[in-house]
C-alpha cells in the first residue's frame, strides 16, 4: 500500500457555506468535518434543505467553500483556482447526476469518451477506453446508440460508464435513481454495489432510505450539520 | 481538448441545428455575394474605362480650353471659353519653343448629320490636321488620310470611321462615294481603324466620327464666330518619359501666349493619367458607395451570428454545466462557441463566395457591364466572413464560459 492510497480521498475539516443574496445570506453547511478512506461507499442522506446537496457540490469541486478545509486525495483544493478545480474534476471525480446529462446528440460511446477529450488523451485509446468503460458497466452492445435509443437505466449506466473512464480516485453520485422506476433502480444501484466491492470509493446522496441502506456508511444531514455517522452494523464513527 | 476535437464538436452543433444555422449563414452568404458582386462590378468598369483612354493614343497630353481656377474667383465652366486658336498649336508644334513634343494636333468637333444617298446618319464632326491619325495613335484601314494640301486647299474631304462608314454604306465600299454636310458634299477619302468603342458613354464612340480638314470645318462647314476657335490640342510627347517636360514647355508656351499668370490660366493640361483618375473616380465612388451598403448587410449577418450564438448558449445551459463539471475550463467553452461562430462564418464567406462567383458569370450577360472578380477580394471576403463570427461570437462565447458550473448544471 502506497502513502497516496493510505491518504483518505475525502478530508473535510469545519468547513462552512454561505450562500448571500444581496442583503440576505444563508447558511447552507454550518461546520462539517468528514473523512472517508479509500475503498469506502458512503451515503449522504438527509431531507430537503438539509445541505445534502451544497455538500455534495463542495465535495464534486463544483463549488468553493467559505470557511474549513478540503482536501482530495491528499491534494488540498479549497484554494484553488477555477481552472485548477475544472481539472482536478476532470482526473480526481467521476460525477454520475440525477438526470443523467448526456449529450443527446452523440453515441454513447463519444458520451463517455468525454472527459477524456478534456484530459487531452489522444483519439485512438480515448476510444478504447470508452469501449472498454462501457463493457464493465454491461452495454458492450450498446455503444453506437444515442442516448434516445436507450432506457432510462442503460442511460444512468452509460453515464456511470462516462465516471469510470477516468479512473477517478472518487465516484459522486447525485441521487442517481431519483429519476428511474425501481427496477431500473436496482439494475444501477446493484452496479454500485459491485464497483464497491472492486474497491472504488463511492459517495452517494440520496432522501430515499432504502437507497441509503445499500451504503456501508451512512451520514446523515440536518440544518447543514452531521446529525448521524455509523456505519452498516450500527457503529458510530 | 484539441483543436481538432473542438472543430469536431462545433461542426456536430452546426449541423444539428441545420435550419437555424442555415438560415445564419444565409446572413454571411448575401453580405459576403453582395461585397465580391460589386467590387467586381466596379473593378470591371474601371478597367473597362481605363482600356478606353489608352485607346486614345500613347503619350498623349491634352490641352482644353476654360480654367480651373481664377484670381477673380470666378471660375469659368469647363471647357466654356474659347481661348485656344490655331496659333497656339502651330506655336506648341515648333521644335525650338518645346523641344519634347513630336506633333501637335488642333481639333474642333461638333456634332452633325451627315447624308448619303437616303441615308442619313448624325455623328460626330472632328476638323483637324493630318498630324491627327499620329497623335491619336491610329491608322487607315482603306484609302488615305488628310494631307497638307488637303488642309491647304480647304478640300472638301472626309475620312470616316469604321462605324460611321457602315452606317452610311453598309456593304459597299466607302472610299470614293460622297456624304454631304451641312449642304457641302465632301469625297470620302479613307476608313479609320477599328479600336473597339465600347458601350460606355464616357468617352465618345472613337469608331463613330467623320474627320475633315480643320480649315474646311473653319470655313466651309461650322462658320461663324467660333470659326478660329479650337476645342482641343492633342500633343504627342517624344516618349512617355518625356510627357512631364511636353508638359511644362506646352505650359509655359501658352501662358506666354495668352499673356496670363499659371493662377489665371484660361486652359487645362491633361495628361492620359489625369483623364483616367477623372473618368475612374465616378466609378470608383460609385463602386465604393454599393460596396459599403453590402458590408452593412454583412454587420446585420454578423448580428445574426451573435442573436443565434446567444440562443444557442441559453439552450446549451445544462451541457455547459456538465462540460465544466468534466474538466472543460473556461477557455475550452470559450473556444467550442468560438469555433461554432466561425464555422457558421466560414461557411457563409465560402458558399457566399461561389454565389459571388456564379453571379459574375451570369450577370454581364444580363446588364451588359463587366465584371472583374480578383483572387484577393474573394479569399479577403472569406477571411472577413470568418472574422465576422469570431467578432460576434466572442460575447456568447464569454458569456458561455462564464457560467458557474452548479447554476449551468440546475438549468433547464
Amino acid at each position: 500500500m502506497t502513502a497516496a492510497d493510505s491518504l483518505p480521498v475525502i478530508d473535510l475539516h469545519d468547513v462552512t457555506k454561505t450562500y448571500r443574496t444581496g442583503t440576505l445570506s444563508v447558511q447552507a453547511v454550518r461546520g462539517v468535518t468528514l473523512s472517508i478512506q479509500p475503498g469506502e461507499y458512503v451515503a449522504i442522506m438527509g431531507p430537503s434543505g438539509s445541505g445534502k446537496s451544497t455538500l455534495m457540490h463542495i465535495l464534486g469541486c463544483l463549488d468553493p467553500l467559505t470557511t474549513g478545509s478540503y482536501r482530495l486525495a491528499g491534494q488540498d483544493v479549497s484554494r484553488m483556482s477555477d481552472d485548477e478545480l475544472a481539472e482536478v474534476r476532470n482526473r480526481r471525480i467521476g460525477f454520475v447526476f440525477q438526470q443523467f446529462n448526456l449529450l443527446p446528440s452523440l453515441p454513447a460511446w463519444r458520451n463517455v469518451e468525454l472527459p477524456l477529450c478534456y484530459a487531452g488523451v489522444r483519439r485512438d485509446e480515448r476510444r478504447s477506453r470508452a469501449v472498454a468503460a462501457l463493457r464493465r458497466v454491461g452495454l458492450a452492445d450498446r455503444i453506437m446508440h444515442r442516448p434516445g435509443e436507450l432506457s432510462g437505466g442503460q442511460q444512468q449506466r452509460v453515464a456511470v460508464a462516462r465516471a469510470l473512464v477516468t479512473d477517478p480516485a472518487l465516484i459522486l453520485a447525485d441521487e442517481p435513481t431519483g429519476n428511474l422506476d425501481s427496477a431500473a433502480a436496482d439494475e444501477v444501484l446493484a452496479l454500485f454495489d459491485e464497483l464497491h466491492q472492486s474497491g472504488r470509493t463511492i459517495v452517494l446522496i440520496t432522501h430515499e432510505g432504502d437507497v441509503g441502506l445499500r451504503a456501508e456508511r451512512t451520514v446523515r444531514l440536518r440544518d447543514g450539520r452531521i446529525e448521524l455517522d455509523r456505519d452498516q452494523a450500527g457503529a458510530l464513527s | 481538448m484539441s483543436w481538432l476535437e473542438t472543430l469536431r464538436t462545433g461542426l456536430s452543433a452546426v449541423l444539428s441545428h441545420r435550419l437555424r444555422s442555415g438560415l445564419t449563414m444565409l446572413g454571411i452568404l448575401i453580405g459576403i455575394a453582395a461585397v465580391i458582386l460589386t467590387v467586381g462590378f466596379g473593378e470591371g468598369a474601371q478597367a473597362q474605362v481605363s482600356g478606353e483612354i489608352n485607346d486614345l493614343g500613347s503619350n498623349l497630353l491634352v490641352v482644353s480650353p476654360g480654367s480651373s481656377t481664377a484670381s477673380t474667383g470666378i471660375r469659368g465652366g469647363f471647357g466654356s471659353a474659347s481661348t485656344l486658336t490655331e496659333a497656339d498649336a502651330t506655336a506648341l508644334g515648333s521644335k525650338l519653343v518645346a523641344p519634347d513634343i513630336a506633333a501637335v494636333a488642333p481639333a474642333t468637333q461638333r456634332s452633325e448629320t451627315l447624308t448619303a444617298t437616303g441615308t442619313n446618319w448624325t455623328t460626330t464632326v472632328v476638323g483637324t490636321t493630318p498630324d491627327w491619325l499620329s497623335v491619336r495613335a491610329r491608322s487607315v484601314t482603306e484609302g488615305r488620310f488628310l494631307t497638307a494640301a488637303d488642309e491647304n486647299a480647304d478640300a472638301a474631304v472626309t475620312v470616316l470611321g469604321a462605324t460611321t462608314a457602315e452606317e452610311l454604306f453598309g456593304l459597299r465600299d466607302p472610299v470614293g462615294q460622297t456624304v454631304t454636310v451641312n449642304g457641302l458634299p465632301l469625297t470620302v477619302i479613307g476608313v479609320l481603324n477599328t479600336v473597339g468603342a465600347s458601350a460606355s458613354s464616357s468617352t465618345t464612340n472613337l469608331d463613330d466620327q467623320a474627320v475633315v480638314p480643320i480649315t474646311t470645318v473653319a470655313n466651309r462647314i461650322f462658320g461663324g464666330s467660333t470659326r478660329t476657335s479650337i476645342q482641343s490640342i492633342y500633343i504627342e510627347a517624344t516618349s512617355s518619359a518625356a510627357l512631364s517636360a511636353a508638359y511644362q514647355e506646352a505650359t509655359a508656351e501658352l501662358l506666354r501666349l495668352h499673356g496670363v499668370s499659371a493662377a489665371d490660366a484660361d486652359f487645362t493640361i491633361q495628361s492620359q493619367q489625369s483623364l483616367l483618375s477623372t473618368a475612374t473616380s465616378v466609378d470608383k465612388t460609385l463602386t465604393e458607395l454599393l460596396a459599403s451598403i453590402a458590408a452593412i448587410s454583412l454587420l446585420v449577418g454578423g448580428i445574426g451570428v451573435m442573436n443565434i450564438m446567444l440562443v444557442s448558449v441559453t439552450e446549451r445551459v445544462r451541457e455547459i454545466g456538465l462540460r465544466k463539471a468534466l474538466g472543460a475550463t473556461h477557455r475550452a467553452i470559450r473556444r467550442q462557441f468560438l469555433v461554432e461562430a466561425s464555422v457558421l462564418g466560414l461557411a457563409g464567406g465560402v458558399l457566399g463566395a461561389g454565389i459571388g462567383l456564379v453571379g459574375a458569370v451570369v450577370l454581364p450577360h444580363l446588364i451588359s457591364n463587366p465584371i472583374t472578380i480578383s483572387p484577393t477580394a474573394t479569399v479577403g471576403a472569406i477571411v472577413v466572413a470568418v472574422g465576422i463570427g469570431i467578432v460576434f461570437g466572442v460575447y456568447p462565447a464569454t458569456r458561455a464560459a462564464r457560467l458557474a458550473p452548479i447554476d449551468a448544471l440546475r438549468g433547464e
